[in-house]
């Protein structure tokens, strides 16, 4: 049963990013990155991680795919056509990717990982609950990487402000 | 139970065409979206790893899952960060195409 969900979803996941590359029309590619988003999503709630789940429907599917679709209508790009002044571009980008494609799937194949679990089992988090333990867990030993990460959006809030706004031309 | 490999495969498979994507496009939004499918192929490693492998650290347990949630939390950041970026281009140049963005070019 597992099985089956993994890999429907997991295919789901590969051809609609595959779409997102392959698209010419940008607003079809950012559609199909809202099927792979939720796709993983799904694969969260496979993996027991309900929490991270929610996290990326709200936050990819929810705010940066609408930031994409927006400025994608803001701007109208328009359709990609062929090659550029670089015309060995997609054909090197798709040795690139093939090539780090099979060394990464050569390696996973072959290796073999322990698979001894720590204390937060699926089990447990149950028990006291996913998201007390991860809000636990982010006050208590992530408190730093926390506040950092709330300086880092405050940093990047004012930076988008600042450099979308109007000039005035004085 | 599924095995973790198959998890990395997936992730493997989703890093390579966000990659792809990331090199192939002119466009500079398609790069953007390229780099957001990695970011997203690296989630999936994190939170597979947490629910597979035991970390080093007792306390480090559930730290497959709240890297994933920092990794979100960044990419929003970069996200936003990039599409500024994009628009203020697009105002100055006329246009969102990174191939004729060359001032800097050497």
């Amino acid at each position: 049963m597992d099985l089956i969900v993994f890999y429907l979803f997991a295919t789901l996941a590969v051809i609609a990013a595959l779409g997102v590359v392959a698209l010419r029309n940008p607003v079809h590619a950012a559609l199909c990155l809202a099927v792979v988003f939720i796709s993983l999503a799904a694969l969260y709630v496979l993996l027991s991680a309900p929490f991270v789940a929610a996290a990326q429907v709200m936050i990819y599917a929810g705010a940066i795919l609408i930031l994409f679709v927006f400025v994608i209508m803001l701007l109208s790009p328009g359709v990609d056509q062929g090659a550029g002044a670089l015309k060995w571009q997609r054909p090197l980008a798709a040795v690139f990717g093939l090539a780090l494609a099979v060394e990464l799937i050569l390696v996973l194949a072959s290796a073999v990982l322990p698979a001894a679990r720590g204390q937060y089992t699926p089990e447990r988090l149950a028990q006291i609950g996913d998201v007390q333990a991860i809000g636990a867990l982010l006050f208590t030993d992530f408190l730093l990487p926390f506040e950092i990460t709330s300086l880092l959006l405050l940093v990047a809030m004012v930076g988008v402000i600042v450099l979308a706004k109007k000039r005035v031309r004085s | 139970m599924i095995p973790l490999n198959f998890y990395l495969i997936l992730a493997a498979a989703l890093f390579c065409i966000g990659l792809f994507g990331a090199l192939a496009r002119r466009n500079a939004i398609g790069i953007l979206i390229g780099i957001e499918l990695m970011l997203n192929a690296v989630n999936i490693n994190l939170v597979a790893f947490w629910r597979y492998i035991k970390p080093a650290g007792a306390t480090m347990d559930l730290a497959g899952q709240i890297f994933a949630l920092f990794v979100i939390t960044l990419a929003a950041a970069e996200a936003a960060i990039g599409l500024a970026l994009v628009i203020a281009i697009y105002r100055s140049r006329d246009t969102v195409n990174v191939e004729d963005v060359n001032l800097m070019k050497w």
